[in-house]
């Protein structure tokens, strides 16, 4: 393949890439924007919408678009109801303090974790794609399923940005980000809207990851990764801006694909953390965030 | 007169540090009380311990037979209370039309309409697709008024609303007073200007240490410059 069409291949890929890490660096800047909470166990609400895509569309053997529709609608349903059981049971419980939250969910990490090893097993399991669409290109074919991740997470993408620009529980949102005291003092039940980002965040990354099991397979260690890309991109974006992950998670998307396909996947790897580290010293805030004044 | 709002025997700590000692005092209806004292007084805390934003250790505060110390904080506005807060607080990142919104999410059934508020400061309707961080600051306070109003409120808090405004927009923010007071809504006011309350306040209630020391009718000040300068240290 010459030098164009494998550009063109390594940009797709990076692009499906960009796709997944959006949405689940979306639901990790939400919680941080909103709650002031570094969720270290975003990356397991990832792993457990994908090992519970892998059980629902298992209970539907012969039908892989049914099992994965399935999997689509309840698994980010039920990661949604673990995360507001969570938010309930620790972290209100702690007051939504930044620093204890932090230890908190790492705690949280490896409960869940763990559960998953006890009840799922150390196997990686694959989930059959709901179609088997190729799309020819002139250089060589292309997973229509990939594409449509792409086409999925643009449409959540643009659902989220509605939500929370146009819509009164967006206004709601924001007023709560911006000053948590005022927003209580304007009726505003802020633990209740807390709960509620908190399990959007979480069900966001079990989206991204019932999209991203068909090409990956689920596996109970399978949130480290998308944990640590997530912090990339909301780092280089500007925690808490919708605008600056959406570009974050495409450049290191692209990038990572990119890379990973004309040098090594440990090249990319290298290059966005060196990313975040002079994001973190030059402009602290990210690259579309607001400084603290 | 009756008491529209009565805190009795109120303590309030942060953290440690109790900052209202059985602190007790009554706002009437249709009045405005101003609390005057030096600060670190608890005066701002008197009103955040009224909207629930600092938790009673101990005492009541009863709006009518409505005890407000069992209510959640969010629930106090929707009792008839609309806070601004000192500095105004404004959602900076959002338009004015957005703020406005904000208040008028809380109110209850057959309160204000945007319409209705927005002619108590219709300069405001110029700006509504602007964003309330880049108003002057007058046009901010004003906003933080017309946000509270939105609640249509029976008690109104306000924490220094004249604090670094120009002469004329003082004078704008007495008149909405004095016209609210009209309307039967009861203020309490913490205030530094000694001006200020003179011309607005019917009584001054002195805060010192977290407790309320005397409350006088505000026109007997002006033959009493003793006691401001007792409790506030000017006069």
């Amino acid at each position: 393949m010459s030098f164009g069409p494998h550009l063109l291949l390594a940009v797709l890929e990076g692009l499906v890439t960009s796709a997944v890490l959006a949405l689940t660096a979306l639901g990790l800047s939400l919680v941080f924007g909103v709650m002031r909470v570094v969720n270290v166990a975003h990356g397991e609400f990832f792993m457990l919408g994908a090992v519970l895509a892998w059980a629902i569309s298992s209970m539907v053997p012969g039908y892989p678009s049914l099992g994965f529709l399935m999997a689509l609608l309840l698994s980010p349903l039920i990661v949604g109801a673990v995360a507001l059981l969570a938010e309930r049971l620790v972290l209100r419980r702690l007051d939504y303090n930044p620093e204890a939250t932090i230890v908190a969910t790492i705690g949280m990490l490896y409960v869940i974790q763990q559960l998953a090893l006890t009840f799922y097993g150390p196997e990686a399991r694959a989930v059959p794609p709901p179609f088997n669409f190729r799309l020819q290109l002139p250089w060589f074919g292309y997973s229509g399923y990939k594409l449509s991740i792409i086409a999925a997470s643009i449409v959540l993408m643009l659902a989220t940005w509605f939500v929370l620009t146009r819509t009164r529980i967006g206004l709601v949102m924001r007023a709560t980000q911006y000053d948590r005291e005022t927003a209580q003092a304007f009726g505003i039940p802020v633990d209740r809207v807390y709960a509620g980002v908190f399990a959007l965040g979480a069900m966001l990354a079990a989206v991204a990851a019932v999209l991203i099991v068909p090409i990956q397979q689920a596996h109970y260690l399978m949130g480290l990764d998308p944990l640590l890309l997530s912090f990339i991109v909301v780092i280089i974006g500007g925690l808490g801006s919708l605008r600056g992950t959406v570009i974050a998670a495409l450049i290191i998307g692209v990038s990572d694909g990119v890379i990973s396909v004309f040098f090594s996947p440990t090249l990319a790897k290298i290059i966005a953390t060196s990313a975040v580290a002079m994001v973190l010293v030059f402009r602290p805030q990210g690259l579309f965030g607001t400084a603290p004044r | 007169m009756s008491a529209v709002l009565t805190l009795s025997g109120l303590d309030c700590f942060y953290g440690e540090v109790q900052v209202l000692h059985g602190l007790s005092l009554e706002l009437n209806k249709g009045e405005v009380l101003c609390l005057l004292g030096r600060n670190g007084a608890g005066k701002t805390t008197t009103l955040k311990a009224v909207m629930g934003l600092v938790p009673a250790k101990a005492g009541s505060i009863r709006l009518g037979d409505r005890e407000l110390t069992a209510l959640a904080p969010h629930e106090v506005p929707k009792a008839g209370v609309a806070y601004v807060p000192q500095g105004r607080r404004l959602f900076a990142e959002m338009t004015v039309a957005e703020n406005i919104e904000i208040g008028l999410m809380a109110r209850g059934k057959g309160k204000p309409t945007r319409d209705r508020v927005l002619d108590l400061f219709p300069v405001l309707r110029q700006r509504l697709g602007q964003r309330s961080g880049t108003l002057s600051g007058g046009e901010q306070q004003m906003l933080a008024m017309a946000r509270a109003l939105c609640l249509g409120p029976e008690v109104l808090l306000l924490d220094e609303p004249t604090e670094g405004l120009m002469p004329s927009m003082i004078g704008r923010i007495r008149e909405t007073i004095s016209s609210l007071r009209g309307e039967g809504v009861s203020t309490l006011l913490v205030e530094q200007r000694l001006e200020a309350v003179l011309s607005v306040a019917d009584r001054v209630c002195f805060i010192e240490n977290g407790r309320a020391r005397e409350t006088v009718p505000a026109s007997s000040l002006r033959d009493n410059p003793a006691l401001v300068r007792r409790y506030v240290g000017v006069g």
